[in-house]
């Protein structure tokens, strides 16, 4: 089966998902986020790589951080841009995604940014747009947010550069997590030794081992010499469909605190996708506590989308 | 009108023919095996060197899509596939619009049919009333307006207390209740099968055990109540074990496997392929190896085609989304010929389960060759290969996990009572 993200000569056509992505490439766009840190630091925060081309975002759900910086790389690399909330406009009116992808392919987009609540709308839009046009996916339902997972392990790669001699840890609600999908792919490809998955087992999707990671129960014991720790954004809704009994137990037996905190190695990083659940995954404590990198996670967000998109222009 | 088929090679199972074998036509039946009838002359003659002819195949489960859904297909449209699929026999589930479950609708449909004057329809009633598992239906009314059974067709029975009266009420009269087992709670929107590639690609799963626990409710009530019971599309390796051991103890249960799913795993789903959702999912290389064997060892009675034909924009939605289903009159036979060579089986094991078996599930005088039949035949050439694609198709659906294959098992005439409906 051919992979829907490749040209026929290997080089990436659709960012769609981590999985099935050369190390090459992985690395190839983490080598070129980095060059992009420091536009932002410059008096004038622009380059004029993906002058003339049009990025449309596509969302056909909410979000806000996700929308925010991919607007700012692709108009950090001089694009214009159009945002598109779907969920509010065509959608409501009976419009299917291929229709609204046709309208705009017919203003000359030239690179999608799409976010949908199932599994798969973007593969589904990747397979259906002209071939000069490329998809990024920006979350689709459960099953992947790779620019979340790339930007992750450019944190982590900041921090830790010894990929091949990390153990890391990822807390939470696995089983609905693009974003924890994401991660476990880019960090196998680069090559991370061991991958550990913490979760009740209500909040582990089945045969989540044979995605390459160890599955702990007990945080406690899952914690010990880590040196990342990647927390998972818990819903609201988990609660009233019998995955978990309420937010005080999950925090008691999830939740990240200085003194689980301790059980990983004193130099471990903390992470988290954001938004945060302040007591309910993590405590505040942790989460502005000097261990914390959530923030530059931000940050590396837009570099790394910048690069993605530069990359993307180029092939 | 007197057909003469000639140099064919004659596979009729319930009558242990193998072998080349003429065979003569009048009057809509089967006049003659083997050897001319007296003063027989044909007004045509078929030639059928090189090719099998079987009896027409009998499907357990293809949609027609009428009345509610002609958007998706009409019965001109599927009976036409059905032709060219070699089909002569045909029980449709419930699921229309409106639902099946009022004697009118039931003649209204059988009317229609006839009328095409191709392949034999049968209707299956609704159980209950909408469908909705809640009140049961008129099933003596429905029976004498055409109803051979009694389904729910992919709608569960939620409340147990409902399930036991109903086949109560249908053991009664001895109608058989024909039900997909699906414990309707722990499917809930899910979309592929629980396993690694639902866990890579983020699809809902529905557990293997989604399906057993229905096996074991449907048999004990069954039991109880003394219903007949046929087992629809079973897709597990634990439920067929159940089914074996059900019918060990002497239980009487039928069940049938839907011919994708005797060639299909969740792995076919590759990036979210469409044309892969089917209901129920396909599963694991071990419960596809399962099913096979039950079929080889007569746990699994028959092969259908779950004929589903979707219109081509319910299938353009993501995976979860688009419509569940793929279009199978047309592959039924080319299907099951692949399994029967993949396993290393004859072919008259393999027609077995597409004529004599699910007529025999449906108690109709059909799927066999003997003298005075219904003359409905199927000829085809075993060795000619074709490309599923959608132009190479009658059926209005066009879609199918296979297309872009090619498949050996070409349909070269069909006969209906004695005259030749595709050919």
């Amino acid at each position: 089966m051919q992979n829907p993200q490749l040209t026929n000569d290997g080089k990436l056509k659709h960012l769609l998902s981590i999985d099935g992505l050369p190390k090459s490439i992985l690395n190839q766009i983490l080598d070129t986020a980095e060059s992009f840190v420091g536009v932002a630091e410059r008096e004038v925060k622009k380059v004029p790589l993906l002058r003339g081309k049009t990025v449309c975002n596509l969302f056909f759900e909410n979000s806000t951080r996700t929308r925010t910086t991919f607007e700012i790389a692709a108009k950090r690399l001089s694009a214009d841009v159009i945002t598109l909330n779907v969920s509010t406009s065509s959608q409501s009116k009976g419009e299917t995604i291929l229709d609204t992808i046709d309208n705009l392919t017919a203003m000359h987009a030239d690179m999608f940014v799409v976010r949908h609540a199932q599994s798969g709308a973007a593969h589904m839009i990747a397979k259906h747009v002209a071939p000069h046009i490329h998809v990024i996916n920006a979350g689709d339902g459960r099953h992947a947010h790779p620019t979340q997972g790339l930007l992750d392990v450019f944190t982590i790669r900041h921090y830790k550069p010894e990929m091949h001699n990390l153990r890391v840890a990822i807390v939470g609600d696995v089983l609905h997590s693009r974003v924890a999908r994401s991660e476990i792919h880019a960090l196998t490809t680069l090559g991370v030794p061991e991958i550990r998955v913490i979760a009740p087992k209500t909040l582990l999707p089945k045969d989540v081992e044979k995605l390459g990671v160890h599955v702990y129960h007990d945080m406690r014991e899952g914690l010990k010499n880590v040196d990342v720790i990647m927390m998972l954004r818990l819903q609201n809704e988990r609660m009233t469909s019998a995955m978990l009994p309420s937010s005080q137990e999950y925090f008691k037996t999830y939740g990240l605190t200085s003194e689980k905190l301790a059980l990983a190695k004193p130099d471990a990083i903390v992470m988290h996708p954001g938004p945060m659940n302040r007591g309910v995954e993590i405590d505040s404590a942790v989460a502005d506590g000097t261990q914390s990198v959530i923030l530059p996670q931000v940050t590396y967000g837009i570099a790394v989308r910048m690069a993605v998109m530069s990359i993307l222009a180029g092939n | 009108m007197k057909i003469h088929i000639k140099n064919g090679h004659l596979i009729d199972p319930k009558n242990g023919i193998d072998a080349k074998q003429d065979i003569y036509i009048a009057a809509g039946k089967i006049a003659g095996i083997g050897k001319s009838p007296e003063g027989f002359t044909a007004n045509q003659t078929i030639d059928a060197t090189n090719l099998v002819v079987i009896p027409g195949l009998v499907d357990l489960s293809a949609r027609l899509r009428e009345p509610g859904f002609e958007h998706k297909a009409t019965l001109e449209s599927e009976m036409q596939a059905a032709a060219a699929g070699g089909v002569t026999s045909l029980a449709c589930p419930p699921d229309t619009d409106p639902v099946l479950d009022e004697p009118g609708l039931v003649e209204m449909l059988k009317h229609r049919a006839k009328q095409l004057n191709q392949a034999h329809v049968y209707p299956l009633g609704a159980l209950t009333h909408q469908l909705a598992g809640i009140e049961i239906t008129e099933m003596c009314e429905l029976n004498e307006a055409g109803c051979v059974g009694f389904s729910q067709a992919d709608i569960a029975i939620k409340d147990t207390q409902v399930l036991w009266r109903a086949m109560q009420y249908a053991a009664t009269f001895g109608f058989t209740v024909w039900l997909r087992p699906e414990e309707p709670y722990l499917a809930k929107d899910g979309v592929a099968h629980d396993g690694e590639v639902a866990a890579r690609l983020g699809l809902k799963g529905i557990p293997a055990a989604a399906e057993t626990l229905a096996i074991a409710s449907i048999l004990r009530i069954a039991k109880e109540t003394g219903a007949n019971v046929h087992l629809c599309r079973l897709s597990t390796a634990e439920g067929v074990d159940m089914v074996r051991a059900a019918k060990k103890t002497g239980q009487k249960v039928t069940c049938d496997v839907s011919a994708n799913h005797l060639h299909l795993t969740d792995f076919d789903i590759g990036y979210f392929d469409a044309n892969v959702h089917l209901k129920p999912p396909a599963r694991s290389q071990r419960d596809k190896t399962a099913l096979s064997n039950g079929l080889a060892d007569g746990t699994i009675d028959a092969i259908c085609s779950d004929h589903t034909p979707v219109d081509d924009d319910a299938k353009l939605y993501p995976f979860a989304e688009a419509e569940a289903g793929a279009t199978g009159l047309e592959l039924l036979l080319p299907l099951t010929l692949k399994w029967a060579d993949d396993n290393k089986l004859s072919l008259s094991d393999a027609v077995k389960h597409i004529t004599q078996s699910p007529a025999n599930i449906l108690g109709i005088a059909a799927g066999d060759l003997s003298i005075n039949a219904s003359a409905d035949i199927c000829v085809f050439d075993a060795k000619q290969y074709w490309k599923i694609e959608p132009k190479a198709l009658l059926s209005q659906g066009k879609n199918t996990p296979f297309l872009g294959m090619e498949l050996a098992g070409k349909v070269r005439y069909t006969l209906v009572n004695g005259h030749v409906v595709h050919g």
